[in-house]
């Protein structure tokens, strides 16, 4: 009885609600953000506590805790997630007006739910020896069999393809969709497997002549102090999809205050260092995303890769259409 | 106390009879508190089949059956032949490198199934350095020759085979050494030969012990997530975390969960019934163990190859490549976090090792005292977490945790004004009960098999001497079952450190673990810079391996 007692006392006094401090679930790994937040406990004291885990987790466990969860902000690395939690009721507006100055409309949410933190590209490579980048135009033209037995793209487990897929479904209806997923399942070169990278190598060694990824993938491998991986990165080249029409698909990682914050203004401080010039530039160096704020210097890597035009489709639409991606996926025999 | 020494007249299980006594209510009451987790979500199965799981039916769910029977049966022969044949040859035989090899033997067990197949894939893939080699030597270009796929199915048997055949071994030898000479030596003199009396006899007598770990082997195969997500290979676990979260149907991921845990059943089921037809108590054990086989010139080394491969590719090889890239990164990747890394991972896995084998041992004893189907079968089910995927038992854990802490939150306000907040919820308190759910089968297992070696005789003569029934367990049965007990703390030590997803969501703030690290660096394929985080959870683990195999070792010579 006594340890039990002892048990409870210690268990009670661990989740501490001090002030000068916030909360934070991230789907972002604790490599990729932690950095960041060290920076913004040196500049505010506020310290940052953070769990890292699968966004879909994080976003049921705020669900089960209820108004008691201790989570201040959500950091996710997908728009569909951040949509799901708005859906689930799990958000509070931040009401910013530095959030919503720095933030573009297409890349936040109209009531200020939630916000882009940083841009990711979904594009195409394609092996600089053997494809003429003048036979590349579209996302639907990767459905043509002239590409048959010639791309990689890993498995529709993955969310940024489910995103694209929505997106698709968005621009040209669920059945042109789908029989461009049956297209597009006909010129795989090998049934989807591993990460981005995974498809990065099998183009440099010949497996597949094109692959779809999201460009930080390249730009951290072109980094990596492995020399295989540098190779393989130098081997293929970037292309812009559908640059006469929508443009590329872009994703974000974004973030937004709980609906249950117990530190809101804490919350709000964090998203308006993450959107700071400074916290901008640090994704664009070491991840390679493209910053969210416009007029922010792009890294060089950034640079080699040219302007685009990117989607700006609104990132909701992304969560709506999700669980229709994910069937007509199957559907289509995507593994 | 007065319950516990009249149930001790039941051990010889004569008395049947269904009276709710002390022993049955508290098993029941363990088994419940276990059972919720799975509960909680399998309560959506009676939800109707919606629209969902029709979709399912039609374009997925046969793949999920064939590959998940497919990995079933393949792990099946792979991890359970080495396991017995290797068990085998270092207890019954006598060769150069014996010694080495039965504890080297046990460690592939420290390897996460997904390292290894992360590490695999990096060395063995169409990019990878070795078939790079082949290319520049011959001037292949890719396509022009054959090289096996790592991450196929295929792949994905022999990465489970190789990680968990020590499950076999363990208990496999563990059952051979505890064999007693007796029907051997009957066997030889009645003119068998080796082979002979190894199929007819150790075999059969060690039964048990190698199914309880083929089933181990099997319950991690079903549970694994990473490395089939990382193949490409759909099976159940990938199934569900797809159509919970990316259809977002949690009715139709019950319904898938629970299809899964119909073939966890069939495991126990089988377990269950080879225990049963298969209680070899040897009637007088004198300690004495059979003649080992000498082996000389070529035999000798057919089984030392024999015992060296499983270790060169389960350990050797992966461990080697993973330290070469440990070597290039740990300057940047150690450094004073990952040390509370380390320390957090043995902690966690320590803390979690002995409570679950406290809760196996009372269960252990309460089916021992209270025979019967009922209780045998509850006690079974108290071990079927271990098949959940971590991801859905960790919801499963989860969602009752909140609620009982919401509730009793909404409880203190309206009566006293005060909250308590969460109280249970996001701290290690739920990171145990977790681990304990998960890996209860596990001890059970190692337990029980230690303990249905010991004669209920042997307990009623204690009786009769005057030994009481507290009396009994300390002086006779724990020492009799060190070797499994220990064997029932290391399986979960090790499991636990392995553990990543019900870690990831039910750890509290700023707690990572050495998994953790790892999986985040390797499924982001940084797999270079995960490879320290993956050194350390397989150094951690060899200790309690080395540890154990002494202990084992003790009555063997």
């Amino acid at each position: 009885m006594r340890w039990s007692l002892l048990l409870l006392s210690l268990l009670i006094s661990l989740p501490a609600f001090a002030a000068g401090e916030v909360n934070l679930y991230s789907a972002r790994k604790e490599a990729l953000i932690k950095p960041l937040l060290e920076r913004f406990t040196a500049e505010t004291g506020i310290d940052v506590n953070l769990i890292t885990g699968k966004a879909d987790a994080l976003v049921k466990r705020m669900q089960s805790e209820g108004s008691n969860s201790p989570a201040d902000v959500l950091l996710t690395v997908d728009a569909g997630r951040l949509h799901r939690a708005e859906q689930a009721d799990l958000l509070q507006p931040a009401g910013s007006e530095v959030l919503d100055r720095a933030v573009p409309a297409a890349y936040r949410d109209p009531q200020g739910l939630w916000y882009g933190l940083s841009l990711r590209a979904r594009t195409i490579v394609y092996a600089k020896d053997r494809v003429d980048p003048k036979t590349l135009s579209s996302y639907e033209d990767l459905a043509d069999p002239k590409w048959k037995g010639r791309i990689c793209i890993r498995s529709s487990n993955n969310i940024y393809n489910q995103s694209l897929v929505a997106a698709l479904i968005d621009e040209l209806g669920e059945q042109t969709t789908e029989t461009w997923a049956k297209g597009l399942v006909a010129n795989m070169a090998r049934p989807p497997k591993g990460g981005d990278r995974d498809q990065i190598k099998a183009v440099a060694i010949g497996q597949c002549d094109i692959a779809v990824i999201n460009t930080y993938y390249l730009g951290t491998m072109l980094a990596s102090t492995d020399p295989r991986e540098r190779k393989a990165a130098e081997a293929v080249a970037v292309f812009w999809p559908n640059q006469q029409d929508r443009g590329v698909h872009m994703n974000i990682s974004g973030a937004g205050i709980a609906k249950y914050a117990k530190h809101p203004d804490n919350a709000r401080r964090l998203l308006e260092f993450l959107v700071s010039p400074e916290a901008q530039r640090w994704y664009g160096e070491v991840n390679f995303e493209y910053p969210v704020v416009q007029g922010v210097a792009e890294s060089a890597t950034l640079k080699s890769w040219g302007t685009f035009t990117a989607d700006t489709i609104n990132l909701g639409r992304l969560g709506d259409n999700n669980a229709a991606a994910v069937k007509l996926m199957d559907r289509a025999g995507w593994r | 106390m007065s319950g516990l020494v009249s149930a001790w007249s039941n051990v010889d299980g004569r008395r049947h009879s269904w009276r709710p006594d002390g022993w049955r209510v508290a098993l029941f009451a363990i088994a419940l508190l276990l059972g919720i987790p799975v509960l909680a979500v399998l309560r959506f199965v009676f939800h109707p089949a919606g629209e969902v799981w029709h979709h399912l039916a039609e374009t997925v769910l046969q793949d999920y059956i064939t590959n998940s029977l497919f990995l079933m049966l393949g792990v099946s022969l792979g991890a359970g032949s080495i396991g017995v044949v290797s068990a085998w040859l270092v207890t019954a035989c006598r060769f150069p490198g014996r010694r080495l090899l039965q504890w080297a033997l046990l460690l592939p067990l420290a390897f996460p199934a997904y390292i290894i197949a992360y590490t695999y894939t990096g060395l063995l893939d169409a990019a990878g350095p070795v078939q790079e080699w082949l290319r520049v030597t011959f001037d292949w270009s890719f396509g022009e020759y054959w090289f096996p796929e790592v991450r196929s199915l295929g792949g994905a048997v022999v990465m489970f085979s190789l990680v968990l055949y020590p499950y076999v071994y363990l208990l496999a030898r563990a059952a051979f050494l505890e064999q007693s000479a007796h029907a051997v030596d009957a066997a030889r003199i009645l003119g068998s030969g080796p082979w002979r009396a190894f199929f007819r006899v150790s075999l059969p007598a060690a039964r048990p012990g190698i199914i309880a770990g083929l089933s181990l082997a099997l319950m991690e195969t079903l549970a694994d997530f990473g490395t089939v997500q990382y193949f490409g290979v759909d099976t159940f676990t990938t199934g569900i975390y797809r159509t919970w979260f990316g259809l977002n149907d949690s009715a139709a991921a019950a319904q898938l969960s629970s299809l899964l845990l119909v073939f966890v059943f069939a495991l126990l089921l089988l377990e269950m019934s080879s225990r049963r037809q298969a209680r070899y108590h040897d009637g007088a054990n004198h300690g004495r163990r059979p003649a080992a086989y000498h082996l000389r010139g070529g035999k000798a080394w057919l089984a030392l190859i024999a015992c060296l491969v499983p270790v060169l590719f389960g350990f050797l090889i992966p461990g080697g490549q993973l330290l070469a890239w440990a070597v290039q990164t740990a300057p940047y990747m150690v450094d004073g976090d990952f040390y509370a890394l380390v320390w957090n991972t043995i902690a966690l896995a320590g803390g979690a090792a002995l409570l679950a084998l406290l809760v196996a041992l009372l269960l252990a004893y309460g089916k021992r005292l209270r025979p019967g189907p009922a209780t045998a079968l509850v006690v079974r089910m108290s071990g079927m977490g271990y098949a959940v995927p971590g991801t859905v038992l960790a919801v499963g854990v989860m969602i009752p945790f909140a609620w009982l802490d919401n509730t009793l939150d909404g409880w203190l306000r309206a009566h006293f004004g005060i909250s308590s907040g969460l109280l249970f919820s996001g701290t290690l308190a739920a990171l145990l009960f977790a681990y304990v759910v998960r890996f209860l089968t596990a001890s059970l297992q190692a337990v029980e098999t230690g303990l249905v070696k010991i004669r209920p005789a042997m307990d009623d003569s204690a009786r009769t001497l005057g030994y009481r029934p507290a009396q009994i367990l300390r002086r006779i049965h724990i020492p009799m079952m060190r070797s499994s007990l220990l064997a029932a703390l290391l399986l979960v030590f090790v499991d636990v450190m392995k553990e990543l997803p019900a870690t990831l969501i039910l750890r509290p703030f700023n707690f990572n673990t050495l998994a953790v690290r790892a999986y985040e660096l390797a499924s982001d394929e940084r797999l270079m810079d995960a490879s320290s985080a993956a050194v350390a959870i397989v150094l951690a683990g060899i200790l309690p391996v080395i540890l154990l195999s002494r202990s084992m070792g003790r009555n063997d010579d």
